[in-house]
């Protein structure tokens, strides 16, 4: 095992910053893009079951078969790095609308009036009273999204960019274990870690919640 | 293009059985089977486990950290490593699956009986009722919602590591996923994809469909609105499940579709 990582060190740096790579790309874009369609949900009450609807059944469908399925439908190459982006995004997106729209729809409306008859207007009182206050259930989301994706990246090895999943396929075509180890133990670490980054934003951005008492365990 | 890529679904040889290859529909089955054990066993597992900590609250770290602890196994090295160590074969794979599928549904029903109402279970005990009958026809039925959320999440997650597992040889639609990809047939693998994706949408229907008829409608606010005006919003309660990991778990979009999504419903007509 120790061998196997003095020998292989930039194999496995390789692997991780690939890993990190494909993993936290497409929570960003998951960021950008569920937020102003879960206010839109939101805003819209029409839309909010269509919206929330299509994001569940996008999320059922399993990672490898809309991984492989992305290509054909935006018609790039199968094998591209590209399509485990896009489609982690697509599950990021189908798992964070949702939270967005629940966060955002959590907001007791005696607060709302009570921003809106301070003279906020829409726009202002979306950004420095909802949103504040949908915060902690949104980082939850997040949290979820980003440790989910974190261990899925490696399900890419199937279509031969894994980033860690590489290491998985290594050791099964060499019937050897260190390397899945190596893998496994990294993937895990690697989503702890953003886990917590998260966890210390949260309590920077929402103090508030700490001072209440349970929530910001 | 799209013509080629569909040729594989749509030629009906593939449908027939009797071939050489396993047909599609044998395909399904072969996975169907795979997941109905996994989930089993698993549910098997997880859910005495888990009434016993939400009942007793002993070991509830467990509880609530076994989720983030299963959502961060990469399934994929779970499974090779399984496979290199003891070998291959159905049973590594399946104690795989098991291994991925109990965290969703221990986690839920810890939170789904933790998050009863203590006056319910008060009013239980002042009926007479005993821990037993307390559990079983008080906090079960409360906790069914997220209950069954948490088996239709471990089901999601087995239907797709089913296909990731083929990678390791075993049967089912992976098959034609990783076939295709090792032979360049493209058109084999879309079909694979969109078989399987069918597949668990229609189950995640079924699922959510089950969902609604064995859970009591006092819960989910469906009871016409004049007879529990003030009852059914506090009902959904347990969706703010007691502690930040369980939190997490609740507000996965397919875990939290029927529960609280009923009440939505019912926010937004009223």
């Amino acid at each position: 095992m120790i061998q196997y990582l003095q020998n292989n060190v930039a194999v496995i740096q390789a692997a991780l910053s690939q890993h990190v790579f494909l993993a936290l790309v497409p929570v960003l874009i998951g960021i950008v893009v569920s937020l102003p369609v879960g206010y839109l949900a939101v805003r819209f009450g029409f839309l909010y079951h269509p919206l929330l609807n299509l994001s569940g059944i996008l999320y059922a469908v399993p990672s490898i078969a809309l991984i492989v399925l992305v290509p054909t439908i935006v018609g790039i190459q199968i094998l591209s790095p590209l399509n485990i982006i896009i489609a982690l995004s697509v599950y990021t997106i189908a798992l964070l609308v949702r939270v967005v729209a629940d966060g955002l729809k959590s907001v007791d409306p005696l607060v709302t009036e009570a921003a809106s008859a301070m003279g906020y207007r829409r726009l202002r009182r979306l950004v420095s009273v909802e949103l504040p206050i949908a915060l902690p259930v949104m980082l939850a989301g997040l949290r979820v999204a980003t440790v989910a994706n974190v261990s899925l990246v490696s399900v890419g090895a199937l279509i031969g960019v894994g980033g860690l999943g590489a290491l998985f396929t290594r050791g099964q075509q060499l019937d050897y274990t260190p390397p899945i180890v190596v893998g496994i133990v990294l993937s895990v670490l690697l989503a702890a870690v953003c886990d917590g980054i998260i966890v210390l934003v949260q309590r920077r951005v929402t103090p508030w919640t700490r001072a209440a008492g349970r929530i910001a365990a | 293009m799209s013509d080629g890529l569909l040729g594989y679904l749509l030629d009906p040889a593939n449908w027939q059985g009797g071939g050489v290859r396993a047909s599609i529909p044998e395909l399904v089955l072969t996975h169907l089977w795979y997941t109905v054990q996994a989930l089993v066993v698993a549910a098997v597992i997880a859910l005495p486990l888990g009434l016993y900590i939400g009942h007793t609250g002993k070991g509830s770290f467990i509880a609530i950290n076994a989720a983030n602890a299963g959502r961060s196994l990469p399934t994929l090295g779970l499974i090779i490593l399984l496979v290199v160590i003891m070998g291959l074969g159905f049973g590594p794979v399946l104690i795989a699956l098991v291994i991925l599928a109990i965290p969703p549904i221990l986690t839920t029903t810890y939170a789904g009986i933790r998050a009863v109402d203590p006056a319910a279970i008060d009013a239980a005990r002042g009926m007479g009722m005993r821990p037993l009958q307390v559990l079983f026809r008080v906090e079960v039925p409360i906790a069914l919602p997220l209950i069954s959320s948490g088996l239709r999440n471990a089901l999601l997650q087995l239907v797709a590591t089913s296909t990731v597992a083929a990678y390791v040889g075993i049967g089912g639609l992976g098959r034609l996923l990783i076939d295709g990809l090792s032979l360049n047939d493209y058109g084999r693998v879309v079909a694979g994809a969109v078989v399987v994706a069918a597949l668990a949408i229609v189950l995640d229907l079924l699922a959510a469909g089950t969902q609604r008829l064995v859970v009591s409608p006092g819960l989910t606010g469906r009871i016409p609105k004049r007879q529990l005006r003030r009852t059914a919003p506090a009902a959904p309660a347990p969706a703010l499940a007691p502690a930040d990991g369980v939190a997490a778990t609740t507000s996965t979009p397919e875990t939290s579709t029927p529960a609280p999504a009923s009440s939505d419903r019912d926010g937004a007509s009223s």
